[in-house]
């Protein structure tokens, strides 16, 4: 077998006559793929042909589901920043990618799907698993595209690839006909470096930095929102340098999470519905909104005709799509937040705003004293999710990638999760998938083998696609998985509390031998009913060299607040 | 604050791909926007097609939808503008039995007042055709319809715009990127 640079370097210095299947497999080398995760059937099968002959080379991961794959390759590009790639037969193989996709798109992660599709002859005559995937993909792709002759595979793929990676990345499908596999043809792999109706990274204007520059240097209470934005244009630097010079305080979505370190004074937590009392709060307080690579969701804005009306909005965003879509704005900044944000540190003046600061620090002690303290030290004798939450911390030192699922766990996990490391927040933000977790913390934990991975996951998720298990029992990827379980669909039986008379319609569930079932992969588990027991539990974990399971049975009917009800205003955040 | 409905026309600038007028549609259909016509043919440049919808929505809407329509990947340059900031028509056919010709005088009448161009007649049928303003095909189609229509179709509207496109010279900026 030739190494990998031998390779390349014959793939560049003249073409091989191969098959359409040999020539993915390539195309994926030259992109510097070493990792995917699918899961093979009959129109794939001469790609995975292929992958066996080329398997010294390119480590193909076989999930329990497709599902499954399409999360992993998620977890795998959010913590390194790197294309991730799935790969699916046709028809159920390539629907069951679909949630993944659709979850990729909202929440801007770049990902390759490769599809099998059936005889290019046969299309349109309801094969056997043939589906329309192109079609039923487009709505949740960034592009997409169907490949029916060997000789189109390098360009398409390629294309892929830049499409994916550049500007807002985003999910992108590549549906390759069974004939167009086999056919032998020279095979010359180009990387794309450019397509000509597709502008990745609008310029940014020096005058729109100035005049954002202008209002941010007169601003008297300043605060600044971020969002995952800063990560995708690995921005953290520069964004630190801003918020330092001009001495504004910061908070952040979900998906910004870990962008700056949750220490960093200047940083005053989560906004959103379940996110910090201040910066909700405050929101509707100050003077000018600085918002950056950042989408102003509805589950950050709350009522729109209420968000911020007092303030001058400034927003930063690579998407001009993303510019008066939901609020209407002062300055628009386009461009890339690397870029803009270093023009904008060199037009700021250096500031304090000691007072406007106080006003967060007073509002974080009364979110302390009203729900932190409960979260965090509790007195009563059922274990809370923060708790847990807290041990994490500890024994990690706020160094490990926290993966979450949906739920009540999701809110606290980012609530509470110390990051000193960016990109480490890995979490379904937009969609709300719930079940994105375990496959998610394996990618993540291949990606990144010398990081600790924690999935955090309620009981509800986890079993959403437990099937991983089996992946990382056969990967022997050393994911931590911590299922918190309060034997409820946590957040919606909490909705169902407050807003539907304690009628929990189809939210409690009987849950089996979690325990067992870990075991039965031959994981290490462990379940944790009591409060004695939690420390020296977190650390086996974390100190374990292998994955392992740990169950804690939670309070079955904890709230999660501050919480911003549905339709109301950030300044009726909720503290219980 | 209740904005004004009005009538637009989106013009769109894009490569020629399959899967593209799923993509663009799907951008209308998934916000409850009607589509009241779209056209799609080639443009003045080889292999970039142009896409004429007309669509009834707010200015901030039209603002909005027209961002995302660009920002698909193969959508070259994408643009809305009023009823009077474009040159618009429409066509129609009709298909009337050939007996009518010549047994209602009235009918010459309003083909000859309506500038209706005949394309073809025969023993059975006669055909009609006429571009315009859809009041003017509206009020054709009354006038026939009293007598009996085989057939009638109508298109969508295809529109150009009194500014300058300038598509030439932006295909040019993105080459040169």
């Amino acid at each position: 077998m030739k190494t990998q640079a031998a390779n390349k370097k014959e793939m560049t210095d003249k073409t091989l006559r191969i098959t359409g299947s040999e020539a993915i497999v390539r195309s994926l080398m030259a992109e510097g793929v070493d990792i995917l995760y699918g899961y093979p059937g009959g129109a794939i099968m001469p790609v995975y042909d292929e992958l066996f002959k080329f398997q010294d080379q390119i480590h193909h991961v076989l999930t329990r589901h497709e599902q499954g794959a399409a999360h992993a390759a998620q977890g795998y590009a959010r913590i390194s920043g790197k294309v991730g790639v799935a790969m699916a037969t046709s028809g159920p193989g390539a629907t069951n990618l679909i949630t993944g996709i659709a979850d990729a798109q909202i929440d801007s992660t770049p990902l390759v799907c490769i599809t099998g599709q059936v005889f290019s002859h046969l299309l349109g005559s309801d094969a056997f698993q043939e589906t329309d995937i192109v079609g039923i993909s487009t709505p949740v792709t960034k592009w997409n595209c169907q490949v029916t002759k060997a000789e189109d595979i390098p360009a398409a793929i390629a294309k892929a690839f830049y499409i994916a990676r550049s500007g807002r990345p985003g999910p992108v499908l590549v549906d390759i006909t069974k004939d167009a596999q086999v056919t032998e043809f020279d095979f010359n792999y180009k990387k794309c470096e450019g397509v000509r109706s597709y502008n990745p990274i609008p310029k940014t204007s020096q005058d729109a930095v100035n005049a954002a520059a202008a209002l941010i240097n007169n601003a008297k209470k300043p605060m600044i929102v971020w969002g995952q934005g800063v990560i995708l244009g690995e921005a953290e630097a520069e964004l630190k340098e801003v918020i330092e010079k001009a001495g504004i305080p910061a908070a952040w979505t979900i998906l910004g999470a870990s962008a700056l370190s949750t220490s960093h004074p200047l940083n005053i937590g989560m906004v959103g519905m379940h996110g910090n009392y201040a910066p909700n709060k405050l929101t509707n307080e100050c003077d000018v909104l600085i918002a950056i690579g950042m989408r102003f969701d509805d589950r950050v804005t709350g009522r729109l005709d209420a968000y911020a009306k007092q303030a001058k909005i400034i927003h930063f965003d690579i998407d001009p799509a993303e510019i008066d879509k939901n609020v209407k704005t002062d300055v628009a900044v386009l461009g890339n937040s690397k870029e803009s944000l270093a023009m904008l540190v060199e037009a700021l003046n250096e500031n304090s705003h000691e007072s406007w600061l106080q006003e967060f620090k007073d509002l974080y002690a009364i979110e302390f004293d009203k729900v932190i303290k409960g979260d965090l030290h509790p007195t009563k004798e059922g274990l809370t999710m923060g708790e847990v939450l807290k041990q994490i911390n500890i024994e990690t030192e706020g160094n490990a990638a926290i993966v979450s699922d949906v739920g009540q766990h999701q809110m606290i996990a980012c609530r509470y999760a110390d990051f000193n490391v960016t990109k480490s927040n890995i979490t379904s933000g937009g969609l709300g998938t719930m079940g994105f977790a375990l496959p998610a913390a394996i990618g993540a934990k291949m990606a990144a083998p010398e990081r600790e991975v924690v999935a955090i996951i309620g009981d509800g998720g986890y079993q959403m696609n437990i099937q991983e298990l089996g992946t990382i029992f056969q990967q022997k990827a050393a994911v931590k998985i911590v299922v918190l379980n309060n034997e409820f669909l946590g957040m919606v039986r909490q909705w169902q509390q407050l807003f539907f008379d304690k009628r929990y319609a189809s939210t409690e569930m009987t849950n089996p031998n979690f325990v067992a079932i870990a075991e039965g992969y031959y994981i290490k588990a462990r379940k944790v009913t009591k409060r004695e027991e939690l420390a020296e539990a977190v650390k086996e974990m974390i100190q374990s060299k292998e994955s392992y399971f740990l169950e804690v049975c939670v309070e079955k009917e904890d709230n999660v607040f501050p919480m911003i009800p549905s339709g109301a205003s950030v300044s009726d955040v909720r503290l219980s | 604050m209740n904005e004004d409905i009005k009538s637009f026309t989106i013009s769109i600038y894009t490569e020629n791909n399959i899967g593209l007028l799923n993509r663009i549609s799907a951008i209308f259909q998934r916000r409850h926007i009607n589509i009241e016509s779209l056209t799609t043919s080639q443009s003045e440049i080889d292999g970039v097609n142009r896409f004429v919808i007309v669509v009834n929505m707010t200015e901030t809407n039209a603002n909005k939808i027209v961002k995302q329509i660009e920002k698909q990947v193969e959508t070259i340059r994408a643009y809305y503008h009023t009823e009077e900031e474009t040159i618009f028509t429409e066509s129609c056919m009709f298909k009337i039995k050939s007996d009518l010709l010549f047994n209602e005088p009235q009918i010459q009448n309003i083909i000859k007042d309506s500038n209706t161009t005949i394309v073809t007649v025969n023993k059975e049928f006669f055909v009609l055709e006429k571009s315009g303003r859809r009041n003017e095909i509206e009020s054709l189609r009354r006038d026939l319809n009293a007598f009996g229509i085989m057939q009638f179709v109508r298109s969508g509207r295809i529109a150009v715009t009194k500014e300058e496109m300038k598509i030439t010279e932006l295909l040019t900026e993105f080459n040169n990127q």
